[in-house]
């Protein structure tokens, strides 16, 4: 179980709270939606259970343990943009190779090209980079999946494509994943429950309210 | 306003080595957006929608051709005209932060605009001012740098840069993904609020959602061509004519979430 108990992060000791106090737990093969405002700290919490951040206090753990310092983290995030997130510099197979090569079955379902594996990155467009991006994430080493806002960029068809290769690879593989999206509709389609973080942070409002009384 | 006749895109690339290859990414295009109308163009990635928007504004890459023509209130667009309309009479509002210059506050870069188009310093500021209260943001903002915003903030700027202008034409490339849905629905209501000033709205966009909510018609694009310009009303009457458009219908979550088969 991947949980995130009474976590807190701000940047310095000189910025304000971006999270206070935040509790969020997701189980093997479960998807949880995480919603709320822009600026609320939905992606910070992303980072967070990723291990790009570490909290200002409370704790992130991983069954039981917290997550690994080095090596491959088994928490894996795709974010919006996969332009940013691959280096353009390097030919798409090797990106691939970045994580455990996909299966033909994998780049199948998920509807990638043979042929795209040797172009570089600037050559396939945003639908099909992103493609990449999930393919490179879902190998058997990844147990969690943070999806931050991982088709907001993208047509109707790519995400409905893109989700049911990732839904199918979940279900075999108890792959449990949180979703931060604004799109009501998808979130209501594809999750178990969905927390949503401007609840958590009117338990932050008073929090803050409290400490200058 | 904008009309587009029988356009197409050419690129001449490198394939293998020094073997030259054409790829067509646009072709036989056409499209009219009137003053006063919003226009949304819906299509998949990859499809060739923000192209069409380069192509407008003359800011393709040096290897690219085009045939056909682009008419601007009853002119060519030339490239001596593009490059005199684009950030004036013709503004954009492109797909994400990584348009804007990341060692400049955004607060300069849209008083930038602002002087662009003919104001002096202090009443661009003013103007700039003026803007980001009217989008919601806070005066600190304009000491912000690009990389310092959050996803809706920085969109919010994009659009703010756009209107600081006299634009006549506006392009809205992707000006929704990522946004929480009150503030897609203000952004939105933004473009229609331009619309109805006089100018010519395209909206580029995947979300047909997002389309329908302003856009007084739309036109679908496949494989780098409109398949279908429809009127808004046809989606929720089933009055699709185009195979594609159904299929992109039924693949949105609250349809049927079955993605159409080839790309």
């Amino acid at each position: 179980m991947l949980i995130a108990d009474q976590v807190c992060f701000r940047y310095s000791p000189r910025h304000p709270w971006v999270l206070h106090q935040v509790n969020l737990e997701v189980t093997p093969a479960e998807v949880v939606g995480l919603q709320g405002p822009s600026g609320f700290g939905k992606t910070t919490l992303g980072k967070l259970l990723a291990g790009y951040l570490t909290p200002t206090q409370g704790c992130i753990t991983l069954a039981g343990k917290p997550l690994p310092p080095q090596g491959y983290c088994p928490v894996q995030m795709v974010f919006q943009s996969p332009e940013s997130a691959i280096n353009p510099r390097w030919r798409i197979a090797k990106v691939l190779q970045e994580g455990q090569f996909p299966s033909l079955d994998l780049q199948a379902r998920l509807g990638i090209h043979s042929g795209w594996l040797d172009r570089f990155p600037h050559e396939l467009s945003g639908g099909e980079l992103q493609r990449i991006a999930v393919a490179r994430v879902l190998n058997p080493q990844t147990r969690y999946l943070i999806a931050d806002e991982m088709t907001a960029m993208l047509d109707a068809n790519t995400q409905a494509l893109i989700w049911q290769a990732v839904l199918a690879h979940a279900a075999q593989h108890r792959l449990g994943i949180l979703v931060i999206s604004h799109e009501a509709a998808l979130l209501r389609r594809i999750c178990h429950r969905v927390v949503d973080l401007s609840d958590a942070n009117t338990i932050r409002a008073q929090a803050s309210a409290s400490e200058r009384a | 306003m904008l009309s587009v006749e029988n356009f197409s895109v050419t690129f001449t690339m490198y394939d293998r080595g020094l073997v030259q290859k054409q790829l067509t990414v646009i072709t036989d295009l056409d499209l009219e957006v009137r003053a006063g109308e919003v226009v949304a163009v819906v299509g998949s990635s990859g499809s060739g929608k923000s192209l069409l928007a380069h192509a407008v504004l003359g800011i393709l890459p040096a290897n690219a051709e085009t045939s056909g023509r682009i008419l601007f209130q009853g002119e060519p667009l030339s490239a001596a005209r593009c490059q005199a309309l684009r950030g004036r009479a013709i503004a954009l509002i492109p797909q994400s932060i990584g348009y804007l210059d990341p060692l400049m506050t955004v607060g300069a870069q849209v008083c930038r605009v602002g002087q662009l188009n003919g104001l002096a310093k202090p009443a661009a500021k003013l103007v700039m001012l003026e803007t980001f209260k009217r989008y919601n943001l806070a005066s600190e903002v304009q000491h912000l740098y690009p990389f310092q915003l959050s996803g809706g903030m920085a969109r919010r700027v994009l659009v703010a840069m756009a209107v600081v202008g006299q634009a006549e034409l506006v392009i809205a490339d992707e000006p929704t993904p990522g946004l929480h849905p009150d503030v897609v629905t203000e952004t939105l209501n933004h473009l229609r609020e331009l619309a109805s000033e006089g100018k010519g709205v395209m909206l580029i966009t995947h979300d047909i959602e997002a389309a329908l909510q302003i856009a007084d018609r739309v036109a679908v694009f496949y494989a780098g061509t409109t398949v279908e310009i429809a009127a808004a009303s046809d989606f929720a009457n089933g009055k699709l004519r185009h195979p594609y458009t159904q299929a992109l219908w039924r693949a949105l979550p609250q349809h049927d979430f079955i993605p159409v088969a080839g790309d």
